[in-house]
């Protein structure tokens, strides 16, 4: 209160119609444990829903999980809808099984780190901490 | 974004504004005091604020989630705070509320925020008394803070609230834990959710036998089943009720009255808190000796 007390925060959900959420999951607690607020939508969300909620939580950074392979829709559609909504400050970083060439097309697309089953989890949480802190201070 | 854009944001009601002038509040920035004294304080006083507390897993959200869906047939615009407690750990904290409320979230008149208890209490109290101000000021009619009621940190949520609903289930094991907690005693209209499930008469029997002994008037329990929306009617029609007898009876007004002075009381204690320190650390007080009357001392001199 009298003390500034900025805390990364993010979004973490899972767009598309694929029903699992182990990979959103497990990134939601990596990022809580590493001292995150980490707000968790769930899955089957629209990138609209997301991107509402995104705003509405003031988050740092939104980060996607797919496993579906709609991945080269969903991801490019929720900075879109990031855009739409106002926000396209806020940065996409996203996870699954996602192949090399899909990867170079998505960070064309705006999805400012990709991960895939290989990535360490101190890469990701250190690619989140960027994206959060870039975003406070840009 | 500028404050003086934020400002003009909050006055036209933009959801990136108000997300993020709750942010500013919530991280203890100089811009806070400024926003706070923009508002529509006379929207503020006429929003009603519900308090919707009870242990994990009760259905405190799912049930939110349907008098969001009700109320908003009605055409209000509504507004949620969701806390969640901070791992005390880690410092961080998985804000989860959200995915029993996901209908909602494209309605431009439902405004969520979720909130980590962030550690501290009496900050917390401030923190989510901005944020309902702030959405009451952004036109929202109904305010609902939801919190898990385990300990100290949510009573005092709870003194923000106008109503405040005890949520219980069967089968969680908590009857006994939330009496102990003095929530039976602060809550307004019990709830027993799951209605639907083994042991919620039986549970619902036990609660109206323990508020029996301790007033005149027991407070009678609604029954819902939150995920299949049943009660929730009923329930809203009692929220509705006692909220004009509190408006008219004056009721309202003297908790109003209460939360804000305590509220102030947390400020200064606040600010108080680091000045004092730097008084208690400059003096190096021997470690004998009574510290309370040390802490007389202190306070006594200029
Ligand atoms: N059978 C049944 N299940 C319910 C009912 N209401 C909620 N649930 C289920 O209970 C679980 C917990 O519901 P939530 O709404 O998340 O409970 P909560 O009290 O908000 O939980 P926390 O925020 O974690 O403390 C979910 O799986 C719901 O689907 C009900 O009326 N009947
Ligand atoms: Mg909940």
């Amino acid at each position: 209160m009298t003390e500034k007390i900025k805390k990364n925060r993010v979004l973490v959900g899972k767009p598309g119609l694929d029903g699992h959420d182990r990979g959103a999951k497990f990134i939601a607690q990596a990022l809580r444990d590493a001292g995150f607020e980490v707000v968790y939508t769930g899955i089957r969300r629209s990138p609209e829903e997301i991107a509402a909620a995104a705003v509405q939580e003031d988050v740092d950074a939104v980060g996607l999980s797919s496993l579906s392979g709609a991945h080269m829709r969903l991801f490019p559609a929720v900075v879109e809808a990031l855009a739409k909504a106002g926000a396209p400050d806020i940065p996409v970083l996203g996870g699954g099984v996602i192949p090399e060439e899909d990867i170079i097309e998505l960070k064309a697309a705006g999805i400012v780190e990709i991960f895939t089953p290989g990535t360490p989890i101190d890469t990701i949480i250190s690619a989140y901490r960027d994206a959060c802190e870039k975003k406070s201070t840009g | 974004m500028t404050i003086d854009r934020l400002l003009e944001g909050l006055r036209q009601r933009d959801p990136r504004a108000i997300g993020r002038a709750i942010s500013l509040v919530e991280n203890g920035d100089e811009s806070a005091e400024i926003i706070l004294s923009s508002l529509d304080e006379n929207l503020v006083s006429q929003a009603t604020i519900l308090g919707i507390t009870g242990p994990p897993g009760a259905g405190k959200s799912t049930l939110t989630n349907e008098i969001i869906a009700k109320l908003r047939h009605q055409e209000e615009r509504i507004g949620i705070i969701a806390i969640d407690p901070s791992s005390p750990i880690s410092g961080g904290a998985i804000l989860g509320d959200r995915i029993r409320m996901m209908q909602h979230a494209t309605d431009k008149d439902v405004v969520m925020r979720s909130m980590a208890t962030r550690g501290r209490l009496g900050g917390l109290c401030a923190t989510a008394g901005a944020a309902v101000r702030i959405m009451a000021s952004c036109g929202c009619s109904t305010i609902i803070i939801e919190t898990v009621g385990v300990g100290q940190s949510e009573m005092d949520i709870i003194r923000l609230a106008d109503i405040t609903i005890l949520v219980m289930a069967p089968g969680l094991g908590d009857e006994i834990q939330a009496m102990k907690a003095g929530l039976l005693e602060v809550a307004d209209i019990l709830v027993v959710n799951k209605a639907d499930c083994k042991g919620a008469d039986i549970l619902a029997m036990d609660l109206e036998a323990v508020t029996r002994k301790g007033s005149a008037t027991p407070t009678q329990v609604c029954m819902t089943v939150a995920t299949e929306g049943k009660g929730v009617t009923e329930l809203l029609d009692r929220i509705d009720k006692l909220d004009s007898e509190h408006r008219d009876s004056g009721e309202r007004q003297k908790r109003r009255r209460g939360a804000h002075n305590q509220e102030v009381l947390d400020w200064c204690l606040e600010i108080l808190r680091p000045q004092l320190l730097d008084k208690i650390i400059k003096r190096k007080l021997s470690v004998l000796g009574d510290p309370r009357l040390k802490a007389k001392k202190i306070l006594e001199e200029k």
